[in-house]
């Protein structure tokens, strides 16, 4: 159904569109501020090609002039992959538990389990990693701050992400498709699977990639259980330093061309969550009404 | 009912946006996350004694520090280290030291360690415990991250490069440190001696060693005999203000000591 | 067969979700509960914070909270009905428009912390301020509300639509009217991920409403969070951590109230009008 017919009545919705639609622009607004501003601070770097030692130095020393980051690039792409393939399964078996099995007294309960975690602050997440989850890891494989112990951090912490939202996609699925399928005695996996997920995906993909670029972009959680060392991550108990925990690390310290390097890691960073976003609206295909 | 609430919210705008105090009564203090806690708990009673006046203390970082007094945005910065060649526009005035030490796990049988010994563990040389009498158990080598002062502290005491150490470990603050090698049977790392002690003495998992023959305590930093010592420097950038003068005669004198060695750090002597 | 395995693997995920939250509450009480007291609710942090209590950190809190729901909340609700009702499908606006909110849900929190700083506090002359602090978390939580809003509006039936059409009421009424109200669980699921987000920060907060543990006395007095207090206590200073897991309970107690508030709200002002 077009949007723009003859209900776009000439009086009140021609007041109330455009205020709407300055709305969204503001929101680009902020993205194109930000991004302006990444690339004014890394630009001492930027110029005159200086960025090639980003990939070609051996090593992450800046006080001695050398500055490699792809071994970080790579450890921020497998944590946050690491983590969203645990965290969408794990999170979307949570929202169908809400929607379809969960009887009414669990419902509400669970919910508001999954926003407490939601609401978990990443330093009391990263806190507990650090006392609790670390140790025993480094009991069975030293040193225990590693990629694994990253990784299932998290996941934890995106995984409301995907669950919330793709519980409400669930919910949006039309009743009637659900009560046929249950009139033609489909039994409920098979409606799950083959019905609603399917009638779901948008909002199930959105929340998965809501997860993916909140994995990418998280600082102190992997601050302070993967361990920090630059290197490229050859092994899941290995220690490995991500692109966000290098910036938190390093900035305060950081002067002139080394605070410029930090500046245009952000900025690879954000371009990195720029080709997955366009990729996924590529696969995922476009939104469907109810 | 709506009329109302508009002018209850314009009325709270207008009230909750004037800031207190006039511009001359107040210091903005940036810098080293270290020194922060010291300064805000001895800004606090620069406040109580004298009414009126606010002491503002942001974080940020040595360097946050010493570029926020260079354009002004802070009137005094905190940084955690000696002030460098390059910095000589500034004037530092040390209000405590803190020394720092190496720590194992608790029940790591290892007493003491030789400083070639040490050299050989964080460049990788030496392996295993057992390589040094210890037990059987490849060791985690705990280090700061490039340019904290402790870091820079470490490299200079022990004649190395920062691209020579082998770490297992990278950790950012004290803290960190204190829980990283808590949390595993075979790690070393060095952190300020103050926070060490006040853990052992907690129950906490780890132990001190001493550093070339001197214990690594409170007592033998302030004796001057610990070898490994940082000072925490309070600076500013030409003349300092009167308000911002007085504060730091304040955070030098023995009035504060008390907060200083609550926070663990050694009071500088008068 | 398939039936019952499917079931049991739902179940399974749940309890382990609910196992892990467990350990982290348990681990949280243990060593936090000593420490509660109404005292350490109302009063002031006292050697760093070690002792005293966590009065005027809350109230910053609270008031960071504040601004950044009353700027998000109104801005992320309006792109998303503008998406959701006003732009065609497969329009090149709005999906340019989508893919900028994408990307801001991946810029990293220390970054957006830094851009704080450098635009609100610097630029706009704000300072180290509570106003500074929300506006800034408002940016962070925006991509992740309009998302979930937009999902929630457009999800909304076709037939209500037509049916408020055939009734002669406009876009913009039958938005406000039923479009809104249907939404609503999605509105509050996008709250509640918000509100989440805005009380967890800490890196973007560090750099913009600030570490003065002071009671604040207007929105442009800095303000430490809970969050930054947590990680002050836990990270920065000696002997922090039984304040540390204390704030971080009543942190998670403020989460929980907040959600509530959310839910309810929800219920009363948009689920009330669609008495169907």
């Amino acid at each position: 159904m077009s949007k723009r017919n003859s209900l776009f009545q000439w009086n009140l919705d021609r007041l109330v569109v455009p205020p709407l639609a300055v709305a969204a622009l503001i929101c680009v607004a902020i993205l194109l501020l930000v991004l302006a501003f990444l690339v004014y601070e890394a630009s001492p770097v930027l110029v005159d090609g200086g960025w090639r030692v980003f990939l070609s130095d051996t090593g992450w020393y800046p006080l001695e002039g050398l500055f490699g980051l792809i071994p970080m690039l790579w450890a921020s792409l497998v944590l946050m992959l690491g983590a969203v393939i645990i965290a969408a399964p794990i999170g979307l078996a949570c929202a169908i538990f809400i929607k379809f099995y969960a009887p009414a007294s669990l419902n509400k309960v669970f919910r508001l389990i999954l926003s407490l975690l939601a609401g978990m602050p990443s330093v009391v997440l990263g806190l507990w990693g650090l006392t609790e989850l670390v140790p025993l890891i480094a009991k069975w494989q030293p040193p225990g701050a590693s990629l694994f112990a990253a990784i299932l951090v998290l996941a934890l912490m995106v995984l409301p992400t995907v669950a919330l939202t793709s519980a409400s996609a669930l919910s949006a699925v039309r009743e009637d498709l659900l009560a046929g399928a249950a009139a033609l005695g489909i039994g409920r996996k098979a409606q799950v699977l083959g019905l609603v997920l399917p009638a779901a995906r948008y909002g199930i993909w959105s929340g998965i990639l809501l997860a993916m670029a909140r994995a990418i972009g998280e600082t102190m959680v992997v601050l302070m259980v993967a361990g920090n060392v630059v290197q490229y991550p050859h092994g899941l108990f290995e220690p490995v330093r991500a692109l966000t925990a290098n910036i938190a690390l390093e900035m305060a310290y950081a002067t002139d061309n080394h605070r410029a390097g930090l500046f245009a890691s952000g900025l690879m960073l954000t371009l990195i969550v720029l080709v997955l976003a366009w990729a996924a609206s590529r696969i995922v295909g476009r939104n469907q009404h109810g | 009912m709506k009329g109302g609430l508009l002018i209850l919210l314009a009325t709270l705008s207008t009230v909750l946006l004037q800031p207190l105090h006039a511009a001359d009564n107040r210091l903005v203090l940036t810098g080293s996350s270290t020194v922060a806690p010291l300064a805000l708990e001895i800004g606090k009673r620069f406040e109580q004694q004298n009414p009126g006046t606010r002491i503002d203390v942001q974080t940020g970082g040595s360097s946050r520090g010493i570029n926020d007094v260079r354009t002004g945005l802070a009137n005094i910065g905190m940084v955690s280290r000696a002030l460098k060649v390059s910095e000589t526009d500034l004037t530092a005035h040390t209000i405590a030291l803190d020394g720092i030490g190496i720590i194992l796990h608790r029940s790591n049988p290892i007493e003491a360690l030789s400083d070639g010994q040490i050299k050989a563990i964080y460049t990788g040389q030496i392996r295993n415990w057992h390589e040094v009498g210890g037990q059987d158990r490849p060791i985690t080598v705990v280090n700061k991250a490039e340019g904290r002062s402790t870091l820079e502290l470490f490299l200079q005491y022990f004649t190395l490069k920062s691209s020579q150490i082998k770490a297992r470990v990278v950790i950012g603050d004290n803290q960190q440190g204190i829980k990283t090698v808590s949390g595993n049977f075979g790690a070393i790392g060095y952190v300020s001696i103050g926070t060490a002690e006040f853990e052992e003495q907690q129950g906490g998992a780890i132990k001190r060693l001493p550093m070339a023959g001197v214990e690594a305590s409170i007592d033998q930093v302030r004796s001057g005999r610990f070898p490994l010592v940082r000072p925490l420097n309070l600076v500013v950038k030409g003349r300092a203000s009167k308000l911002s003068q007085r504060f730091i005669d304040f955070a030098h004198s023995p009035e504060v000591h008390d907060i200083v060695e609550a926070q663990f750090f050694v009071p500088m002597e008068p | 067969m398939a039936e019952r395995l499917f079931t049991s693997v739902i179940w399974l995920s749940t309890a382990l979700v609910v196992a892990m939250l467990l350990w982290i509450l348990g681990d949280l009480a243990y060593q936090g509960m000593p420490h509660l007291s109404l005292n350490f609710l109302l009063s002031e942090p006292m050697s760093a914070g070690r002792s005293g209590g966590i009065g005027p950190i809350l109230v910053s809190t609270l008031l960071i909270i504040a601004v950044t729901l009353l700027s998000a909340l109104p801005l992320g609700l309006a792109a998303a009905i503008w998406l959701a009702e006003f732009t065609n499908r497969g329009s090149a606006v709005g999906n340019g428009v989508r893919l900028c909110l994408d990307v801001l849900a991946g810029i990293p929190s220390i970054v957006f912390g830094l851009f704080g700083n450098a635009f609100f506090s610097i630029f706009l002359g704000l300072g180290f301020s509570i106003l500074s602090g929300g506006l800034t978390l408002a940016c962070m939580i925006l991509p992740v509300f309009i998302r979930t809003c937009e999902i929630g509006v457009s999800s909304v039936n076709d037939a209500w639509r037509k049916g408020a059409a055939a009734l002669g009421m406009t876009r913009s009424a039958a938005v406000w009217h039923i479009l809104l109200p249907a939404a609503s669980p999605a509105i509050v699921a996008g709250l509640i991920l918000g509100i989440g987000r805005a009380t967890a920060e800490t890196a973007a907060l560090i750099f913009t409403s600030g570490y003065v543990d002071r009671m604040p006395g207007s929105l442009l007095d800095s303000g430490r969070a809970l969050a930054v207090h947590i990680y002050d206590l836990s990270m920065n200073v000696t002997g922090g951590d039984p304040a540390a897991h204390a704030s971080a309970l009543v942190l998670l107690v403020l989460i929980m109230l907040l959600n509530l508030l959310a839910q309810g709200l929800s219920d009363r002002w948009l689920q009330r009008r669609l008495s169907v």
